[in-house]
């Protein structure tokens, strides 16, 4: 295979390095510092893909950020990645790549028929037909449209590559390597700033890689690596290629993405794939350039239709022809610019200008060389399917209306200009009102917002000595400010041809009884016809149009449509573009991969994994694990091949009839203390706290201000003003912000201090009929009968010297105590635990045993505490004083939650004694009621009673209170199934609570 | 993400702090009788202002105090950022 298109020499690959590649399993050869559209075209390859509506022949219509077609899927080191721009990717040995939106192939496309049922796929027509009937929705259109359909295929797989993220402060941000933001960078650093210059292509120096221009006696290109050269020398700079700046957010922080590796074959060991920036900035300096905007004209899509600064491009920086029978179309200089180009390198191109008469030296220069002019005159139609042909061209008329006779003459490449659209999208996401600038018809940065100044192209300057000029200042001037040095640096001189005036005419009129496709939106297949129904049909606002006609609304963002739209509107409309205005720019400037978003939160590392000090027992004690919050808690402990089912029933079986151990380190712990510690329990718990003994613990319940319960757990007075308040797992950080707010808050006089100890202490649950033998063992030295340490007691001891807090306390509604050791401590409490418990048959148990014995028991948790119940609802009622104010009570009077029928909790037991109620299913008076049935109540939580021997839930339902004995049905349409069952009490378990107190 | 200068440790990250809603708001005294319409103002009742707002936020991943900011809802500008006694003129 031979590069037919590629130069002799030229361009600034290195021609040494010779790289093989496939597209679509075909072998070519490119150099290093392609893309992948350079390397194609060089190959004389022009059909890359299909187009998304009509699936109409796609080829390269750019060179960079802004490419509307060429849209791959990427194989990388035995990955996939989906669109993947062509003109942004660079070549490396063994790529690979596929057309994407086509099937079966590029070269036959079935979706294709579309292009020729055109007629029904106007604006709207997605809307419109696809709505009726119904049903063909799922059935019919969209499997066929997924399957036509789309942009690539995401890879299934686990992604292996690193993403990294990194924080970074800076002086000055500068997005653009151009002339702006190398001059400004430059006088910026000079005076000491600390600047990050970002360029998003591998090459720095933007246009001064492709203009003809002399600044200090260098070529552009030259003098843009001298001054990289020196910026990358200096310590308080940090140059980076291949980063794109895509996202301005408050307080400027901008975001970009730093593609570290998708360059090479495979990433370096240690290395990241992509790195995502987070860039806190004091001045920004926008020097995102413009990109040339397309003329509009019949069938301006096919393959071969391209921007004449990229035909440039391709030319100057990678050698390549992008054809060699070249029309240029162009209404303003920069498409004589493209042609001198061409001229210079061989080929003869034909130049046809909308302008009457238009004179400066870029066109008498083409004209000296002799390249064939065309003034008046204008493409009016593309021929070729796969790929440029030939174009009916045509002299137009001074007021651009009316079209002289066609002729068609032979090219192989239209190469398009229709002025410059400076690239505002960073200044506009920045909360920068744009303004039109009439001179250039284009929105251009109005008063700053935030820290940020556009410049240069960016800010519609199109004079590199202007641009140069006001870029120094800004740099020096901005910097000044920061640093308060002033290196004054002196201008260079600066060389470049005058260009004239471009013309306003951008769209080309249809001739007489020809229906071309005007395309405006490339990548959506937005035609000029699918805006003038879109009016048509009575939608006003640019944000409307754009919605119904999908003009803008792809991946490009509308890089390359967003003007022209604009402008055929307000044609249509005899408005201005300004009071049409344009859609809102919102970040990422161009896709940015979800892995870069996520960075290392993946996997393991999504969130902190928190474990006890006793972890390492239970992994080596088969403890399976369940994630509780941030927590990892056995779940159960396997013996032999039990099934979790039957590894809870049998631990919980064990605490009823012998004694368990449960790790309950992950219980929220607040230490609290001052003269004024009670008064804020008193405050905060529903139930009286300013009586409570020292060494004593007591059950409190929290609710919010609305009257909700908030949390429960129990509080013991460890000494005289010094309290240890325990909450539930998962609300243990919001219990300790609710207690600042109202110390630091709303009552500032409350001398008390509140501070997390959950990690300070790890706990131990003893419980079961046989724990006072266990604990007599592990305290032989202290009094733990019923006396001496009486419920809800609590005492302090040695646990074989280890300092212990003891609390009589129980969760499973069997006499059982918690000890708690400093955490250090942990492992070595519970191995004494397991070791003098032999005797008594200890057995750990997990949060599965845990929760049954709780249920039956009918003890509330967080699926009863869901933040929609109140304390009647579950039975708390009984802890509300009805002496002392405390949070939220003034709410317990709201009608509703004092209603003669309100929710309760209850149990409920299956009629057949045997099957399984699933938790969230809903009970219902009658099974057989029509829908929507009307539900009574939910079940909120299930287990396998051990005590009875038959499944037991419990469930809030409404009047629960008096339903007690009543059978209703629980139904499940998740699991399609319907239970017959008996509401029974919901302490299905030692209702009169003996056993805690024995 | 916004920057935010919590008055005890310096200009931070938005991460760092949670949000907690608007700071004029008084809470009741304890004990006190007051009407439906003033407890529902208290719980339920804010103003979904367009402009200078001044709110509370809690330094959560740093000194955990609870702090005031002025800040503008529209356009996110901070005027200014107190601590949670600090007399606001
Ligand atoms: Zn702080």
């Amino acid at each position: 295979m031979t590069q037919k298109f590629r130069l002799e020499n030229g361009g600034l690959i290195n021609r040494d390095k010779k790289l093989s590649f496939k597209f679509n399993g075909k072998k070519y050869y490119g150099y290093e510092g392609d893309t992948l559209a350079s390397a194609l075209i060089a190959n004389g390859v022009h059909l890359v893909g299909r187009s998304f509506k009509y699936h109409r022949p796609r080829g390269f219509f750019g060179a960079g950020v802004d490419e509307p077609y060429a849209i791959v899927q990427l194989y990388r080191n035995n990955e996939t990645e989906p669109n993947i721009k062509a003109t942004e990717q660079e070549l490396f040995e063994g790529l690979e790549a596929k057309s994407v939106n086509c099937w079966p192939s590029v070269n036959f496309d079935i979706g294709a028929i579309n292009n020729f049922l055109k007629i029904f796929l106007p604006a709207g027509f997605y809307y419109k037909t696809f709505m009726w009937p119904k049903s063909f929705w799922y059935r019919v259109y969209e499997p066929f449209i997924r399957k036509a359909a789309g942009l690539g295929v995401a890879s299934t797989k686990h992604d292996k590559e690193r993403y990294e993220h990194k924080y970074e402060y800076c002086d000055l941000l500068i997005a653009g390597s151009g002339p702006s933001g190398l001059a400004s960078a430059y006088a910026a650093a000079k005076n000491g700033a600390r600047v990050i210059l970002a360029e998003d292509k591998p090459r720095f120096g933007g246009s001064l890689l492709t203009s003809d221009v002399n600044i200090g006696n260098q070529s552009g290109e030259d003098w843009a690596n001298s001054i990289i050269s020196e910026l990358k020398e200096m310590p308080n700079v940090v140059v980076k290629n291949r980063s794109q700046v895509f996202g301005y957010y408050d307080h400027n922080m901008l975001v970009m993405s730093e593609k570290v590796s998708d360059h090479l074959p495979k990433t370096k060991k240690y290395h990241p794939k992509q790195r995502l920036w987070y860039i806190r900035a004091k001045e920004v300096l926008i020097s995102s350039g413009s990109i040339e905007r397309p003329l509009v004209f019949g069938n301006n899509d096919t393959p071969g239709v391209m921007l004449s600064s990229a035909a440039k491009e391709y030319l100057k920086v990678y050698g390549v022809l992008v054809g060699k029978n070249p029309l240029v179309f162009t209404n303003n200089d920069s498409g004589y610019e493209t042609a001198i180009e061409f001229k210079k390198n061989g080929v003869n191109p034909i130049i046809l200008d909308s302008r009457v008469n238009p004179q400066s030296e870029i066109i008498d220069e083409a004209i000296n060389l002799g390249i064939k002019i065309k003034f008046s005159h204008v493409v009016v139609a593309a021929q070729g399917y796969k790929k440029v042909s030939s174009a009916d061209i045509a002299k137009i008329s001074d007021d651009k209306k009316q079209l002289g006779t066609l002729e068609n003459i032979k090219c192989d490449c239209i190469c398009v200009s229709g002025f410059w659209t400076p690239t505002i999208h960073l200044a506009s996401q920045s909360g920068n009102k744009t303004k039109f600038k009439e001179e250039i018809d284009a929105f251009v940065p109005g008063t700053s917002k935030q820290k940020e100044t556009t410049l240069g192209a960016a800010n519609g300057i199109f004079t590199l000595e202007e641009t140069l000029k006001d870029s120094f200042i800004a740099g020096q001037d901005l910097s000044k400010k920061i640093t308060n040095n002033d290196n004054k640096i002196s201008f260079p001189n600066v060389v470049e041809k005058k260009s004239s005036q471009h013309d306003k005419f951008w769209c080309v009129p249809l001739p007489k009884g020809k229906s071309y496709k005007r395309f405006l939106d490339f990548q959506n297949d937005v035609a000029v016809s699918d805006i003038e129904i879109a009016l048509k049909e009575g939608y006003r606002s640019i944000e409307h149009v754009k919605r119904y006609t999908t003009l803008g609304m792809a991946t490009d963002q509308g890089k390359t449509s967003n003007l022209n739209g604009l402008q055929l509107v307000s044609d249509i409309e005899n408005k201005v573009v300004p009071a049409v205005g344009h859609t809102t720019f919102r970040p990422p400037y161009t896709p940015i991969s979800i892995g870069a978003i996520v960075g290392r939160e993946v996997g393991q590392h999504s969130k902190p994994t928190r474990k006890s000090p006793m972890h390492s027992w239970h992994e080596k004690n088969n403890a399976v694990f369940v994630d509780a919050g941030v927590w990892l808690r056995p779940r159960y402990y396997q013996q032999g091949s039990e099934t979790l089912f039957e590894a809870s029933k049998r631990e919980a079986k064990n605490v009823r009839t012998n004694v368990g151990v449960c790790d309950v380190t992950t219980l929220g712990k607040i230490d609290i203390k001052g003269p004024d510690a009670a008064e804020l329990l008193n405050r905060v718990y529903t139930n009286a706290w300013l009586k409570l003994p020292v060494g004593k613990a007591r059950y409190g319940v929290m609710l919010r201000e609305d009257g909700i319960v908030m949390d429960d757990g129990t509080t013991t007075r460890i000494s005289e003003n010094h309290y240890h308040m325990t909450t539930t797992t998962a609300q243990a950080a919001n219990v300790l912000s609710h207690l600042e707010y109202y110390l630091q808050l709303v009552w500032p006089e409350l001398n008390v201090n509140v501070v997390s100890t959950t990690e300070q202490w790890a706990g131990a649950a003893i419980a079961g009929p046989k724990s006072r033998k266990l604990l007599e063992k592990l305290l032989p030295n202290n009094d733990v009968s019923n006396e001496g340490l009486p419920f809800m007691g609590y005492m302090e001891s040695e646990l074989f010297g280890v300092k212990a807090r003891i609390f009589r306390i129980s969760f499973s509604g069997e006499l059982a105590y918690e000890v708690n050791v400093e955490s250090n401590n942990g492992q070595f409490m519970w191995e004494k635990i397991i070791e003098l418990g032999q005797e008594f048959q200890v057995q750990p148990y997990g949060t599965e045993a845990l929760s049954t014995l709780r249920i039956e028991m009918g003890h509330v948790a967080g699926s009863e505490l869901d933040g929609r119940t109140i304390s009647y609802d579950t039975s708390l009622e009984g802890l509300i004083s009805k002496k002392k104010d405390f949070i939220g009570k003034r709410s317990l009077n709201r009608e509703a939650f004092t209603s003669s029928d309100r929710q309760k909790i209850v149990g409920v037991v299956p009629l057949d004694k045997k099957t399984s109620i699933p938790e969230g299913s809903h009970l219902v008076k009658d099974a057989q009621a029509p829908l929507p049935n009307k539900k009574l109540g939910h079940i909120s939580a299930s287990c396998w009673s051990v005590e009875h021997d038959n499944p037991f839930s419990l469930a809030i339902l409404k009047d629960g209170k008096n339903m007690i004995g009543e059978k209703l049905f629980v139904m499940s349409p998740l699991k399609n199934k319907v239970i017959p069952v008996e509401i029974v009490s919901s302490h299905y378990v030692d209702p009169k609570g003996e056993r805690v107190r024995s | 993400m916004l920057h935010i200068k919590c008055p005890h440790c310096g200009m931070r990250s938005q991460n760092e702090f949670s949000y907690g809603g608007d700071a004029s708001v008084k809470r009741p005294e304890l004990n006190k009788e007051i009407s439906d319409e003033e407890w529902d103002n208290f719980v339920y009742n804010r103003k979904s202002l367009r402009g200078k707002h001044l709110e509370l936020w809690q330094h959560l991943s740093g000194c955990r105090q609870w702090i005031k900011v002025e800040r503008d809802t529209a356009t996110h500008e901070i005027f200014n950022t107190y601590k949670a006694d600090e007399e606001i003129s």
